[in-house]
Parts: C-alpha cells; sequence; structure tokens
C-alpha cells in the first residue's frame, strides 16, 4: 500500500505545483519509487504544464471517477522518468465535477499500485481543498516568507488538524538569503516558531525554477539548480533520511558567482 | 495599536514587524477556527462570577482585542463586559 501525500497552502502562487512536480520527479528519480502525481486543480490545470506533459492528455481525473474511462487509461507515463506517472485534472469542468467521496476512492485505487501518491491541491480552503484531503494520509504545506502565506498557511494546518491530520510538514519556498541576512525577510526560525510545525525544506528563490518550467522538466533533475538541490534533500527526508538543512551561504550566490554572473560567465555549482 | 509608529522607526527591521503583525492576527484567527473557545471562556467566567454576583447572562460580552502594554508594543488582551444585576451579600466579607 502507497502514501498519499496532499501538498497544500491555503494562499495561491506560492509554490504548490512546483513542489508536487519536483518532489514526485525526485521520488521516482532518486528514491526509485513509483509514483503518480495528481492534479486536483480542476478547471485550472497546471501540473501537466509544469512537467511539459500537456500534448499527452487524453482522459483525466473526473472521467475516471464518473466512469468514462478505466483508471489506467486516464494515467500518463512520464516516459523520461521511470515509475513516474501524472493524472491530470479536468480543465472545462469545475471543482464541484467530483466529490471528496470520489478523490478517496481515487487514491485508494492508486496506492495498490503506487508507492507515492502526490496530490497538488488547488487554492482556498473550499470544495477545492477538500477534494484534495479527502484521499490523503499525510499533508506538506508550503509558504512564502510573507505575512499573509503564513497566515493561510495556520489556517490550513487549523483545518487539516481538525479532519484529522496529526502533523503536517512544512515547506518554506522563495526564500532570500540576502533579504533575510538584512532583516527585511522572516527567517526559517521565525516560521518554524510561529507555525509550531515541522520543518520539511526550505528552497531558496532560484531563476532555474523559471527556467526549468519554461522547458517542462523539473528543477531536481538539474544538478546545477540550488532549489533542485532543496527538493533532492527534501525527497531523502521524506524517505526516511535525516538530511540537514542546507546552510544558507550554499544557498545565496557567492561573491565570485556573482562577479561571474556580472561578466554574462555561467556559476559554477557546489 | 500603532503600526504607522513601528513602520517609521528606521531601527526595527521590516521581518520583525512582520513576525509581530503575524503573531497578533494569529490569535484572532486561531481563536476563531474554533467558535468553541470564546463560548468555553464565557461559560466558565459565569460559573465563578455567579457565586459572588448575579449578572445578565445574555448581555455578557467577551472579545479577543489587542492593547497597548507598552509604547510600541501591543499585545493580545481578552476583554470582558459583565453587566452586573444584583451583587451578593457574600461579596462583602
Ligand atoms: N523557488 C522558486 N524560485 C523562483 N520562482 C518560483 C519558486 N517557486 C515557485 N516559483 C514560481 O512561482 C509561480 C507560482 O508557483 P506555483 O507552483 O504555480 O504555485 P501554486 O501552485 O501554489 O499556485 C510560478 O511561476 C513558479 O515558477
Ligand atoms: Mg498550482
Amino acid at each position: 500500500m502507497g502514501e498519499a501525500i496532499v501538498i497544500t497552502s491555503g494562499k495561491g502562487g506560492v509554490g504548490k505545483t512546483t513542489t508536487t512536480a519536483n518532489l514526485g520527479t525526485g521520488l521516482a528519480l532518486y528514491g526509485q519509487k513509483k509514483v503518480v502525481m495528481v492534479d486536483a486543480d480542476i478547471g485550472l490545470r497546471n501540473l501537466d504544464v509544469v512537467m511539459g506533459l500537456e500534448n499527452r492528455i487524453v482522459y483525466d481525473l473526473v472521467d475516471v471517477a464518473n466512469g468514462v474511462c478505466r483508471l489506467k487509461q486516464a494515467l500518463i507515463k512520464d516516459k523520461r522518468f521511470e515509475n513516474l506517472y501524472l493524472m491530470p485534472a479536468a480543465q472545462t469542468k469545475d471543482k464541484t465535477a467530483i466529490t471528496p467521496e470520489q478523490m478517496k476512492k481515487l487514491c485508494d485505487d492508486l496506492k495498490k499500485d503506487f508507492d507515492y501518491i502526490l496530490i497538488d491541491c488547488p487554492a482556498g480552503i473550499e470544495r477545492g481543498f477538500k477534494n484534495a484531503i479527502a484521499g490523503a494520509d499525510m499533508a506538506i504545506i508550503v509558504t512564502t516568507p510573507e505575512v499573509s502565506a503564513v497566515r493561510d498557511a495556520d489556517r490550513i494546518v487549523g483545518l487539516l488538524e481538525a479532519s484529522g491530520f496529526e502533523e503536517p510538514k512544512l515547506v518554506i519556498n522563495r526564500i532570500r538569503p540576502d533579504m533575510v541576512k538584512r532583516g527585511d525577510m522572516m527567517d526559517i526560525d521565525d516560521m518554524i516558531d510561529i507555525l509550531a510545525i515541522e520543518l520539511l525544506g526550505v528552497v531558496p528563490e532560484d531563476e532555474k525554477i523559471v527556467v526549468s518550467t519554461n522547458r517542462g522538466e523539473p528543477a531536481v533533475a538539474d544538478e546545477t539548480s540550488k532549489a533542485g538541490k532543496a527538493y533532492r534533500n527534501m525527497v531523502a527526508r521524506l524517505q526516511g533520511q535525516d538530511v540537514p538543512l542546507m546552510p544558507m551561504e550554499n544557498i545565496e550566490p557567492s561573491f565570485m558567482d556573482k562577479l561571474r554572473m556580472f561578466f554574462g560567465l555561467k556559476a559554477r555549482t557546489r | 495599536m500603532d503600526f504607522l509608529k513601528l513602520f517609521s522607526r528606521e531601527d526595527v527591521s521590516s521581518k520583525d514587524i512582520a513576525k509581530e503583525r503575524l503573531r497578533l492576527i494569529l490569535v484572532h484567527d486561531r481563536a476563531n477556527v474554533s467558535p468553541k473557545f470564546l463560548e468555553m471562556i464565557k461559560s466558565r467566567l459565569i460559573d465563578i462570577i455567579s457565586d459572588y454576583m448575579e449578572i445578565d447572562e445574555e448581555g455578557l460580552e467577551v472579545k479577543l482585542t489587542r492593547m497597548d502594554k507598552e509604547k510600541d508594543v501591543t499585545v493580545p488582551a481578552l476583554v470582558a463586559n459583565i453587566p452586573i444585576k444584583k451583587v451578593k451579600h457574600l461579596a462583602r466579607i
């Protein structure tokens, strides 16, 4: 039996889809696990595009729930990564096209075949959220170091606890070490202190995320990306390994890197 | 509560302002997540105070708010307004 993990946040645009794509790919690539990523953002499907699989969609999750097709027919196999699959969301329907009970059934069916089911949750706390968490065993909450995002994350922690999730884990995304150093961005300790939940990882702001999204290739597979490194660490932690946090100096470009960038050279990766 | 004052202070880093604002916001949010919270406090208050005074239970008001502790320091505060009908003899002891 596999484990179903929902990636959620409350606030939109903080990096749920990016996190889902990278953790999913990472678990398949480095963990050699059989993984399916489920796009639960019905009506605003995104995960297919971030993964570069948008041209291969025939059926979707709503079709499966309504018996239009079999489960296997809607699953898209990612040919680049062995053991990685995508269950796309419907684009032309809305969140009420599926019920939490149907989502739970879908996840239970997927758990028979996969080690990990990663569910990309839509923004908000309404029906879409309830659908996304219905079949999940564990929750990951993504936030950025901003007041509004942390506030929404806290609300999600409360709602998850009320729904029986015992220990949601936190991902802090888009941290900028230079701003933290200046005292213009909340640091990791500040957020852990306030939210009082366990940290899964910290992802730096990284241009390579934009580049990798442009290409439809997740950054986790890019050895030169700092965000990719952060995702690889999280993949290891999810599998029970004790990987220390990257020190801030390794997240931030060094003086020499900056100099190289200034002269238009590629930054060397550590 | 005067955040404008806080913003104008150059020596306070913006992340400390963010953290302080968050703390206050969450005191409210968390209490609202469980609507039972204030009701629980209300009924316990009624219990205790009824031993000494007759109070107007309908008019009882308990709310979370903020107050200035010192200059530039705002803390969350629990405020109760309890209309008294009659004070019992016992209270004079
Ligand atoms: N660590 C990061 N560094 C730079 N850009 C990022 C990072 N994480 C996310 N982004 C960008 O932020 C935007 C929103 O991310 P997305 O994963 O779609 O958020 P959500 O699914 O929560 O709405 C995207 O354009 C994405 O490329
Ligand atoms: Mg998304």
